[in-house]
């Protein structure tokens, strides 16, 4: 019975929230990876057009709600997520051709569109601010739970309790369709084959005749998708602040640098392994010890945490560089320009 | 700059200071004139002056890594955090009971987890095995945290309302300065030795996470500089406006002038920062220019345009990016340094990375990377302007919005007209990278 009580904790406190977490890093890996994968170059602007990406869908929930359209139990923000989308692409695949084409045709080192995503960053930021402020912003509406506490003890009898948020359910199950429609798109369909093509021997694809630009619009169209959605369903599940959005930028690096740039799988493997490692290394695990190993006595005060909440970012990076050291392109052998 | 393909167009040598002319009207303009535009007074103009000279400084460094190395380092906020904790630790007068209550003993625990690290990286080199390497790394965090945990309890816990740190060691605060740049250098050593192998987009997000981790220890380690609850009162190199306000030949000097006493200290004090700040700003670039016609320049610009090739001729790659990388963060870490004894207050949560490493960048590609007279100019023309779009933009909003009926939509934008400063920031950074890459002044 204490064995299944710690477990529950565990569940409770550290896979449920890290599954979640780990599906939105992934989610916005994927973004960067094909970016870096197709343009070659890594995306700084990348977290705040997920910012400005959500921005877009809470205002359209908002309009949505004041209309009176609803989707219980569901949240709203499912509803604004497909105008959201094709907004956010347009405004991006605008950037594609104002900054980054003239590179792409001198063909620049890739430093110097890193260069100009950073001056991007800066203009998305300001619009992000424009658009909706720089106060927290809560959107989430339908059900709050899958399961409460209550309802768990109730059902199991068990002293510890469980809930499952519905944004923690919906995340896992959105990515997880996400994930299957994107990798459907690249192995199956004659777009999606021609993006791996280019992605792996540009001017072998050129001599087939795939034209460049087609798998360029396409992948910023991809990537506007995933980086919307990603954006979305964190600001369901923690809160929107558009500062948050440009802190979420070094574990989305760290998730496709582990996972090894360019390399679809990996983004994914290295979105839940970043989440998994950070909860895993913050949470106070005196508790579930506790259950599972009740004749250990930590001492007073001891909360058996390696490493105090704060330092999140700190996980996601001591993890990219232990892998930079050992596999110098990451876990899935990704590419390097 | 390095990838840069446009011919070298040749610049008329009046360039520069026909450029830095410019400069000195507009602060001449914010000091006298008074109107929508400026704020006419001297003590503005000169604040602004003097945190532009700082940015110059952090910028000088950041060139020194991307100007001469074609190194990318996005930790500079990180840099400058780790040059800030110096005044801190200098200048700030010992706490008392702080050394009883844990000092040695959380030494110790430094000492430990510094060991570790050595035994680690010994272990891996002598045995190449992985478990033992591990054992030796959880073995010595377990000893590093018994150490650790109750001498930070003890500090923190020794007089919290006001002190609650480690303390100063009551040093003149001039030579904090050195120290920063000290520990920064320290800092980037660390670094450089772990990630400087990576290539140019790995090196850049290894150093962004780098930076985010130094801010957030400065943090949240209140044992160290308080934390959140901030360090006030850090000793001033200059003189205090109360005391040259009650000096009777200072302020009837100042009438002669025909300022007021208030008014006159502040210029006073802000006139004597300017001073430090300039010498220390000559005699970095005085330093770095030497460097750069150097044998040692010829070879850091070499290695930066074909590292391949410069490496066949016998030149040690690695090492001379570890050291143009120390080198470089220990000038931005003497910024850090100047910062906060400028501001006499330390307050880590201000650290943020878009304003003390996106626009520094934004600053040495405007202003010429690789050219150190242009970083400076850069440097204080958008901290010019990164100060007036404050005052700008909403007029320029406002400006724009008069033939607008009064509504929500008009209310928003004239309230959102502050963030407009970033849209300002990163389009300026887009048209220089896109119409002028090698920047105002290019590198010769």
């Amino acid at each position: 019975m204490d064995i299944l009580n710690g477990l529950v904790v565990f569940l409770n406190f550290v896979f449920i929230p890290a599954a979640a977490y780990g599906a939105q890093l992934a989610l916005g890996a994927l973004g960067v990876t094909l970016i870096y994968g197709i343009l070659r170059f890594s995306n700084f602007a990348h977290g705040d057009t997920m910012a400005f990406g959500t921005a877009i869908v809470i205002l359209l929930t908002w309009g949505l709600q004041a209309l009176g359209i609803s989707i219980q139990p569901l949240p709203t923000a499912l509803l604004a997520l497909v105008p959201a989308i094709a907004l956010t692409a347009l405004l991006v695949l605008a950037t594609d051709r104002l900054v980054y084409r003239f590179y792409r045709r001198q063909k620049a080192a890739p430093i110097i569109l890193v260069m100009a995503s950073v001056g991007v960053m800066f203009v998305m930021n300001g619009l992000t601010r424009l658009l909706i402020g720089v106060n927290e912003q809560r959107f989430d509406d339908g059900a709050r739970f899958i399961i409460d506490v209550r309802t768990f003890r109730e059902m199991t009898g068990l002293t510890e309790g469980l809930a499952l948020r519905s944004t923690q359910g919906l995340t896992v199950i959105l990515a997880f369709i996400t994930m299957i429609a994107l990798f459907w798109f690249l192995n199956r369909t004659r777009s999606g084959k021609a993006m791996r093509a280019y992605s792996d021997n540009e001017d072998l694809a050129l001599l087939s005749g795939i034209d460049p630009e087609r798998v360029v619009r396409l992948t910023w169209i991809i990537a506007a998708g995933l980086m919307v959605m990603a954006g979305t369903l964190y600001g369901l599940d923690k809160a929107f602040r558009p500062f948050n959005y440009f802190q979420i930028l070094l574990p989305i690096f760290a998730a496709a640098i582990v996972g090894g740039l360019g390399n679809p799988m990996g983004a994914i493997a290295g979105g839940f392994l970043v989440a998994f490692s950070e909860v895993a290394v913050t949470y106070p695990w005196v508790r579930v010890v506790g259950y599972v190993a009740p004749w250990y006595d930590p001492g007073p005060g001891n909360l058996m945490q390696l490493l105090g909440t704060e330092y999140k970012f700190a996980v996601s990076f001591v993890i990219l560089i232990v892998v930079l050291l050992f596999r110098p392109t990451g876990l899935f052998r990704g590419k390097s320009v | 700059m390095a990838t840069n393909r446009q011919a070298a167009t040749a610049h008329s040598r009046w360039r520069a200071p026909i450029f830095f002319a410019i400069l000195a009207v507009l602060f001449v303009l914010e000091g006298t004139v008074r109107n929508s535009m400026f704020s006419g007074s001297w003590n503005t103009s000169l604040a602004i002056l003097n945190m532009g000279l700082i940015s110059a400084i952090t910028a000088l460094g950041v060139n020194m890594q991307w100007g001469y190395a074609g190194l990318f380092n996005v930790g500079v906020v990180g840099f400058l955090a780790m040059g800030a904790l110096a005044p801190v630790l200098i200048s700030l007068p010992p706490v008392e009971g702080a050394w009883e209550a844990g000092i040695p003993r959380l030494a110790l625990a430094l000492l430990v987890g510094l060991g570790t690290l050595a035994m680690a990286r010994l272990a891996w080199g002598r045995t190449r095995s992985g478990i033992l390497t591990l054992a030796v790394l959880i073995g010595g965090f377990l000893a590093y945290r018994w150490l650790f945990d109750p001498a930070v309890t003890a500090i923190e816990a020794n007089n919290p309302a006001r002190q609650g740190n480690i303390g100063g060691l009551g040093l003149p605060v001039l030579l904090s300065w050195v120290v920063g740049g000290v520990f920064a250098a320290a800092a980037a050593w660390a670094i450089g030795k772990v990630a400087l192998g990576l290539r140019s987009d790995y090196l850049a997000i290894a150093t962004l996470g780098i930076g985010e981790i130094i801010v957030a220890v400065l943090r949240n380690e209140e044992w160290l500089a308080r934390g959140v609850m901030n360090i006030t009162s850090i000793p001033r190199p200059v003189a205090y406006e109360i005391e040259l306000q009650r000096n009777l030949d200072f302020v009837e000097a100042a009438s002669r002038w025909g300022f007021g006493a208030a008014e006159a200290s502040g210029i006073w004090v802000k006139l004597s920062y300017m001073s430090l700040f300039l010498v220390v700003l000559l005699v970095i670039i005085l330093l770095a220019e030497l460097a750069l016609k150097s044998p040692w320049g010829r070879m850091m610009r070499a290695i930066r345009d074909n590292e391949t090739a410069a490496e066949a001729m016998g030149k040690d790659v690695t090492r001379r990016h570890l050291q143009v990388f120390i080198l470089g963060s220990a000038v931005i870490g003497v910024a850090g340094a100047m910062m906060v004894t400028l501001d006499g207050l330390l307050a880590p949560t201000s650290y943020n990375p878009l304003r003390y490493t996106f626009l520094i960048w934004v600053m040495v590609i405007v202003g010429g990377s690789g050219n150190n007279w242009g970083a400076v100019l850069g440097s204080v023309t958008i901290w010019f302007l990164w100060i007036k779009a404050e005052v700008w933009g909403p007029a320029l909003i406002a400006a724009m919005t008069s033939p607008m009926a009064d509504g929500p939509i008009k209310a928003h934008l004239l309230d959102s007209s502050p963030h407009m400063r970033f849209i300002a920031m990163g389009a300026v950074l887009l048209l220089v990278l896109r119409f002028a890459p090698r920047g105002l002044l290019p590198e010769k």
